[in-house]
């Protein structure tokens, strides 16, 4: 509608703003341009040649396969107790106004918002203090934590825009509370509910910094290409492994971002 | 009227909480509030206690006894380089940040076309939340002596131009991928995205029709973004500037793998629990990044950046 | 009292409070089986407050609120025999129309045969046949706002609320909607309850209306009685135009300092030197303004020895030509004053 009606933007603008998006995007390029190259020792550019060979030697490699399936089965429990704690706090702090509400919020985005490093340290020694040994739900407690304000976040914003008499119509025409939640809210808050569990998922899927701490001698997929990173031993297998990650915390971004696409159109029509 | 009808247990539990509305908000409120209060609250809690704690000098072990003497070990010159060193980049990261990001969400907000504006907004969002070590993996390839900067370097006769910045003392060395300047790099990468959508959300708050009246009162486009639109627009550089500050305070990851090897806050914290053992020392260093980001939130909060997260 | 039988809706006493403020503060009234009543009032009046009570989304903090001689107190709204069309429509955004207008059906597990052929048929009363497919987004506000009535209708409740339902529409709308509402309610015989700050819609269809002020009712009558006789200063002002006259000007014009109530169009305006009829009360004033209105023309008379009125004249044509500056003689029956309970303000 308005979007003919805005103004031109200056050259250097344009030019300013096409490079910072450039500093964004160019070094994913490389990353998966080097997983085809031939050279195993060195990171040489221009690449000698190109192959495909890593990808079947990466799929078949044990341990990355091991990695992968704790990374995934640590993203989807993770996940799945975020869905359901994000989702009360969040109905929670929509239906009633009530005392420390703020903090609420406050309290939910602290994990995210103080450094990984602090929440790393602080699960580790809560564990040593109570004799918790290492395990997959030391992992995954940790993972929660931080993965619940991503859900939050998303159904808080489509509730918030969603009309306040609903509920009560709901009810005013006959439904429970139960019936209510069943037939009007979850298929109301759906789309944002499988679009913040897509974005958690992609979250802890990838998180290293928290796990590094909680993990003890487990292996996520991102554990093992940190010790790729500091002690580079099989440069190729990192690469593939890389674009791997790339996609598979792509697809879950990219679906979270159609299913709430009317949000940013909302947000793109401005006031 | 059905009421007749005997009610099941679930349509009395449902009419029990209806009437009483606070105890649906407990049942709700709950679950989320233990999780997080307990298990994170519970377990910074007690990492702070333990910075109270003091390892014996003699057995090495863990005394459980209150004491400051960590605290004085925290501050020694060695550590005051450590504070230092890492606050310096923090804010060189925030500053080269906001450089970055405000003509992206300016171009973004005022002059993309929705479609356009969606597609950056995909662009921005997707390295946000894409992988945060491949991300940094991606850097070494970028940075390595005989990698991709050095190439398209020589391809543009710059060498001679990489080699003075690398002879800059402090900030140069040997290679990118072992200075500061690359540290810096990388840190400005990933955290960029941080920055540009608050930025987005406090400049999609300034009204068209404010730039217009600015416009029609007879104000050049240049004066109208310094006078209007620019102080408009800093809550939303302060509210990203809270995560490049806190994010670059906590990473050990990044010094680790681009850069000189010289600690960072985070690094120091990531050895001296692992490698040393010393978890009351290490507990003692996180206190300093929350000192620091309460101070920057109590200004933040005062420049009115929570509006804009 | 009324007959508990045909008594649809009753409140005796009933007030609820939100922290300092009074929202119904010692409501009483009935409603009649079948009726068309409305609650009329500014906003922060307290009607749509009562509404919410009758359907249960308030619990009062004192009094007693009957549904058909049920002591509704402690029943959620989905156990109350009452629906309700909300002021925003409040339509499920996920679901189309037909699923809109049969979820009351479908909560009461009507067989699906039985819900489509209702569904149906009310879609078709409130002349959106064929439309059952669309979403709520897909229609217009003056649809949506027969979905909303459709909705409520077909569980076939015993009181019908409706809240502002006409607010969102335009002028034009409004007037064809506030035929159909009223034909529809005697076509089907439900009680119903209608909440409006608009005092023209408020008298164009209510049997009886409530005026509501500051959390009180200030008259309970049919449209005509409370035009014609309205019992408070606020009730003279809120429904329709009026002059009020207190002391001085009350005592001078008639003769004791009770306040009173005249409406404009009932002021007849001679010439000065015309003579009023016997007995009627007349005053002499000079018109300080004329504002043509259309079909009548408003004037403002600036009365001899302080004071003005407000005069509104049919613009019939023929009629004595007045423009401001002109002296004139203003006269009414005494009967057609109306005298105030409480002071005018």
């Amino acid at each position: 509608m308005r979007s003919d009606g805005k103004p031109r933007a200056s050259w250097s603008l344009r030019a300013a703003a096409l490079a910072g998006m450039a500093f964004l995007h160019v070094p994913l390029f490389f990353i998966i341009l080097y997983a085809f190259s031939v050279e195993e020792k060195s990171f040489v550019f221009p690449l000698p040649g190109l192959t495909t060979k890593w990808f079947a030697v990466a799929f078949q490699r044990e341990d990355i396969r091991a990695a992968l399936g704790l990374s995934v089965r640590v993203a989807l429990m993770s996940t799945a107790i975020a869905i359901v704690l994000g989702t009360l706090a969040a109905a929670a702090v929509w239906r009633s106004r009530f005392f420390g509400r703020e903090s609420i919020s406050l309290l939910l985005i602290l994990p995210i918002a103080l450094p990984g490093i602090i929440t790393g340290i602080s699960l580790r020694s809560a564990y040593n203090l109570m004799d918790i040994p290492f395990s997959f739900w030391t992992i995954v407690i940790g993972h929660a934590t931080f993965c619940i304000v991503v859900v939050y976040n998303n159904v808080l914003a489509r509730l918030r825009r969603s009309a306040p008499g609903m509920i009560e119509a709901s009810m005013d025409l006959g439904a429970n509370g139960f019936q209510t939640f069943r037939y009007v809210i979850l298929p109301h808050m759906a789309t944002a509910l499988l679009a913040g569990g897509m974005l958690a998922f992609a979250l802890s899927f990838d998180e290293v910094i928290v796990t590094t701490f909680t993990a003890g001698q487990q292996t996520t997929l991102p554990i093992w290409m940190l010790s790729e990173l500091v002690r580079p031993r099989e440069r190729p297998v990192t690469n593939v492994v890389a674009v791997f990650v790339i996609a598979v915390t792509l697809v879950p971004i990219l679906i979270a971002f159609y299913l709430t696409r009317d949000t940013h159109e909302a947000a793109g029509s401005g006031k | 009227m059905t009421a007749a009808a005997r009610p099941t247990p679930l349509q009395r539990l449902s009419s029990l909480l209806y009437l009483h509305p606070r105890l649906l908000l407990l049942l709700l409120l709950a679950p989320p509030l233990l999780w997080l209060g307990v298990i994170y609250l519970g377990s910074l809690f007690a990492l702070l206690l333990q910075s109270f704690y003091y390892i014996d000098p003699f057995s090495g072990t863990i005394v459980r006894e209150f004491s400051l003497s960590t605290y004085r070990e925290l501050f020694t010159a060695a550590n005051a380089d450590i504070f230092l060193r890492t606050v310096l980049m923090a804010a060189a990261v925030t500053v080269a940040a906001a450089i970055i990001a405000f003509p992206v969400a300016y171009y973004m907000v005022r002059h993309a076309s929705l479609k356009m504006k969606a597609l950056l907004f995909l662009g921005v969002m997707l390295p946000l939340w894409s992988s945060y070590l491949v991300r940094v993996y991606a850097w070494k390839l970028l940075l390595a002596k005989e990698g991709i900067v050095t190439w398209f370097a020589e391809q543009l006769h710059l060498t001679w131009l990489l080699d003075a910045i690398l002879a800059i003392p402090v900030i140069g060395g040997p290679s990118l991928s072992i200075s500061y300047i690359g540290t810096f790099l990388v840190f400005l990468y990933i955290w960029l995205p941080f920055m540009i959508l608050p930025i987005v959300a406090a400049l999609e708050r300034v009204p068209r029709s404010l730039t217009e009246a600015s416009a029609d009162l007879g104000a050049r486009p240049g004066q109208t973004f310094r006078k209007v639109v620019f102080p408009l627009a800093v809550p939303g550089v302060v509210a990203g500037s809270i995560f490049t500050f806190s994010l670059t305070l906590g990473d050990y990851i990044i010094p680790r793998i681009v850069g000189n090897s010289r600690p960072f806050i985070g690094l120091a914290i990531y050895q001296l629990q692992g490698v040393a053992g010393n978890i009351p020392l290490a507990a003692a260093f996180t206190v300093v990044p929350i000192v620091v980001m309460a101070v920057y939130l109590v200004i933040a909060r005062r420049m009115g950046a929570f509006s804009a997260l | 009292m009324s007959n508990p039988d045909s008594t649809a809706v009753s409140f005796s006493s009933v007030s609820r409070v939100f922290g300092e403020v009074r929202a119904v503060d010692n409501v009483s009234f009935d409603v009649g089986e079948g009726e068309f009543f409305s609650m009329l009032g500014p906003s922060g009046s307290g009607k749509t407050t009562c509404l919410r009570l009758i359907a249960g989304f308030e619990q009062p903090d004192a009094g007693r609120i009957l549904v058909h001689g049920r002591n509704v107190e402690g029943v959620p709204p989905y156990e109350r025999d009452v629906n309700t069309v909300f002021q925003d429509y409040a339509l499920f955004p996920h679901m189309t129309v037909y699923e809109n207008v049969a979820y009351g059906l479908m909560i009461r597990k009507v067989p699906s045969a039985e819900r489509r052929r209702r569904a149906e048929e009310m879609l078709e009363m409130v002349k959106l046949a064929g439309m059952g497919e669309r979403k709520p987004s897909q229609l217009s506000g003056g649809q949506r706002q027969r979905v909303a009535l459709a909705r409520a209708l077909i569980n076939h409740p015993s009181v019908l609320l409706l809240d502002e339902p006409l607010g969102a529409l335009d002028l034009k709308l409004r007037e064809q909607m506030q035929d159909e509402l009223k034909s529809l309610q005697r076509r089907v015989g439900i009680t119903f309850i209608y909440v409006t700050h608009d005092q023209g819609e408020a008298l164009a269809m209510s049997d009886r209306l409530a005026v509501f002020n500051h959390g009180r009712i200030e008259q309970i009558g049919a449209p005509g009685e409370i035009y014609e006789h309205p019992a408070t200063a606020f009730v003279a002002g809120f429904v329709g135009v009026s002059n009020l006259c207190e002391g001085a000007l009350a005592q001078r014009l008639a003769g004791s300092t009770r306040p009173f109530a005249i409406r404009p169009e009932k002021i007849s305006m001679l010439p000065a030197s015309g003579a009023a009829p016997d007995g009627a009360v007349t005053v002499l004033g000079k018109v300080s303004a004329a504002t043509y209105l259309g079909s009548t023309t408003r004037f403002v008379v600036a009365l001899e020895g302080g004071g003005e009125l407000t005069v509104v004249r049919q613009n019939s044509g023929g009629s004595l030509s007045v423009t401001p500056g002109d002296g004139v003689r203003l006269c009414w029956s005494r009967a057609l004053m109306q005298p105030l309970q409480g002071p005018a303000k």
